[in-house]
């Protein structure tokens, strides 16, 4: 039973993984770019909710409202102000070296302004309630939901691409910029619409994760890592993909740490390793590698 | 290198503009009179740092040894990025197994200190194949992030075993055997050897068949490959030499701190200071890196007391200088002036 339990448990973490995956993969899709700075604006995002729930006294959850909105309005800004003018061009250095310089500015602003104190955002009974299932197997409904609500993100997401007018102009866009901006899109306000959609993604990662565990500052990166991991065991390209990825990383995680406490996060890289030496292409990823 | 010298003459008679000067009277040169003063100049500060012990404190010897070992650091990821197009951000991997290597050899294994420095850098080099194979897998950002994921898992495999002192780290024991003036000394001259080594190295390979090879890569990827550049090579090349010298400056580093724990020696701000250093002082010249470490040191010793400030403004930097000067300072110097410190271009001259 305990094994089950344990996967149980991995797939539920796999959720909050695939949550941070989505927008990672939504920006690498439409624009060809890897934001370094992903994990730290998640970060942000959660430190923006505990500003709001030591002002306000609210729910965590209730911040949402504001928080998602003022995220995606972040990344429209942000596309446009900066990102944008990293894209210029193929040179392939300047949006790595661009975002990885954010990635630094957002973690000691943050150092600064929330000191290195360990952080939780508390969601009252929700977060420590669960439904038992049999004798030894119980799942927590904030773990569950947090599932539930990265399905319906990645469901969604799915649908705005397939079915709307923003999707089709997204679509477009990654397949040929040129011939986009020919037929009338503007590629400046296509990207930052994707930003924006990515970092209110973004934002709900942050604040699911900022209820389920303690965060600082400095964790932005490694969110950065996991989400990446997610995404290329998934598969490039593909938004199911992006859940699988998500559900192998955290059954991985959750597998290697049951083995031993130290070995769980380096049980994630390993299954990412041999992802990357066995299926480039990733579980459900196109065949040709983006 | 004197390839050049016999160009195409035979064939028929070309038409030729009244201005243009016949084959014959052209010549490849290389060296150009900025760059003899360089290397004359150059020649002469090697020798005087060499001669550092006789004249300088033990402090500035200190700060000596973090300089060259940071210009080495520097100069490996300048190599990476600024020539093969290879941004990785896991560089610290070399630093760290650069550092351990050293525990295992000189403390556990008992062999010289000297020789361990040097096994330290084949160590680096060996787990570099593999690493490669796997990381070119991934292009552009996700290199980069695959890189840092790799670095985390030498890292997190290091804290795991509990021979080489788990999370906790261990200290270096070997270096006991030296007095503490000795010490410094032989740390020192090692450190000059791999700074001055790294910017030697670099500009050797790049001056060879296989600089031109990662220039063309540098420029367009996609032409280089169509006109035969063997890319692939040149880039695995490039990263097997940047393993070795993190690697062995890694080395150094801890041989100067002693105490090695692996949080600090696989730490992302190795490569974020690398990053940097070769941004700010021209990323795809040899001479940034040495204005940038330069630049960096006085940036660190005048504001690292702001504390997260100073982190926040070299980030800001960073992100300047990529989108509004490209070139870095020596690019700005470069096109003011011409000079060439290390030239790799070759240059038609008339006889």
């Amino acid at each position: 039973m305990t094994w089950v339990n344990v996967v149980t448990q991995g797939i539920l973490l796999g959720g909050l993984y695939a949550l941070f995956a989505t927008g990672l993969s939504l920006m690498f899709g439409v624009m060809r770019l890897v934001n370094l700075a992903h994990g730290d604006l998640s970060i942000v995002a959660a430190f923006l909710a505990l500003a709001i729930v030591d002002g306000t006294g609210l729910n965590p959850l209730w911040t949402l409202l504001v928080v998602v909105p003022a995220m995606a309005g972040l990344g429209y800004l942000l596309q446009r102000g900066l990102l944008n003018f990293a894209l210029r061009g193929d040179d392939p250095l300047p949006p790595v070296l661009v975002t990885f310089g954010l990635s630094i500015i957002l973690q000691n602003l943050l150092l600064e302004v929330f000191s290195a104190d360990s952080q939780g955002l508390d969601a009252g009974r929700v977060e420590n309630a669960s439904v038992r299932l049999s004798d030894g197997l119980a799942v927590g409904w904030f773990p569950l939901l947090t599932l539930v609500t990265a399905v319906a993100v990645l469901t969604g997401l799915q649908l705005l691409l397939s079915r709307t007018q923003l999707g089709r102009s997204f679509r477009a866009t990654s397949d040929d910029p040129e011939a986009a901006s020919l037929v009338g899109l503007d590629h400046r306000h296509v990207f930052a619409m994707a930003t924006a959609i990515a970092l209110a993604t973004v934002a709900v990662a942050g604040l699911f994760l900022g209820v389920r565990t303690t965060f600082t500052p400095s964790i932005g990166p490694t969110r950065l890592i996991f989400a990446f991991e997610a995404v290329i065991i998934g598969g490039l390209g593909s938004i199911w993909g992006t859940l699988a990825g998500g559900l192998v990383l955290g059954v991985a995680q959750a597998l290697g740490a049951q083995f031993s406490p130290g070995w769980g996060v380096l049980a994630g890289h390993l299954v990412f390793l041999a992802v990357l030496a066995f299926r480039p292409t990733g579980l459900l990823g196109r065949k040709v590698p983006a | 290198m004197t390839e050049g010298s016999g160009e195409p003459q035979g064939g028929a008679p070309v038409k030729q503009a009244p201005e243009a000067v016949a084959p014959a009277q052209l010549r490849v040169q290389r060296a150009t009179l900025s760059s003899r003063i360089g290397l004359a100049v150059g020649v002469a500060v090697v020798v005087v740092l060499a001669l550092g012990p006789l004249w300088a404190l033990d402090s500035v010897l200190r700060t000596l040894i973090s300089f060259l070992t940071l210009l080495a650091l520097a100069q490996m990821w300048n190599l990476l990025a600024g020539y093969a197009g290879l941004v990785s951000i896991g560089q610290q991997a070399y630093v760290g197994l650069g550092a351990y290597a050293l525990l295992l050899f000189a403390d556990t294994l008992g062999l010289p200190l000297l020789v361990s420095v040097l096994v330290a850098g084949v160590v680096g080099t060996l787990v570099a194949l593999p690493t490669a194979l796997l990381a070119f897998r991934l292009r552009g950002g996700y290199f980069a992030i695959g890189t840092w994921v790799i670095a985390e898992v030498y890292r997190l495999v290091i804290t795991n075993v509990s021979q080489l002192g788990g999370g906790s780290g261990l200290t270096l024991r070997a270096a006991s055997a030296f007095d503490r003036t000795t010490r410094l000394f032989l740390t020192y001259e090692l450190a000059l050897a791999v700074g001055v080594g790294a910017v030697a190295v670099t500009y050797l390979l790049l001056r060879r068949r296989l600089g031109l090879a990662l220039t063309a890569v540098r420029d367009s990827e996609q032409s280089a490959q169509s006109l035969g550049v063997p890319v692939f090579r040149a880039k695995l090349v490039a990263y097997l030499v940047a393993a070795f010298g993190c690697s062995l400056a890694g080395a150094v580093i801890y041989l100067n701190l002693l105490r090695v724990q692996p949080e600090a020696a696989f730490s992302v701000n190795w490569t974020a200071f690398m990053i940097f250093i070769v941004l700010i002082g021209g990323v795809g010249t040899i001479e940034g890196p040495i204005i940038g470490t330069i630049v960096f040191f006085v940036l660190q010793e005048t504001l690292s007391g702001y504390g997260a400030w100073y982190l926040v403004l070299l980030g800001a930097v960073a992100v300047l200088v990529t989108l509004l000067a490209r070139r870095g300072l020596w690019g700005l110097v470069a096109d003011r002036t011409g000079w060439s410190l290390f030239p790799v271009q070759r240059r038609l001259e008339e006889r």
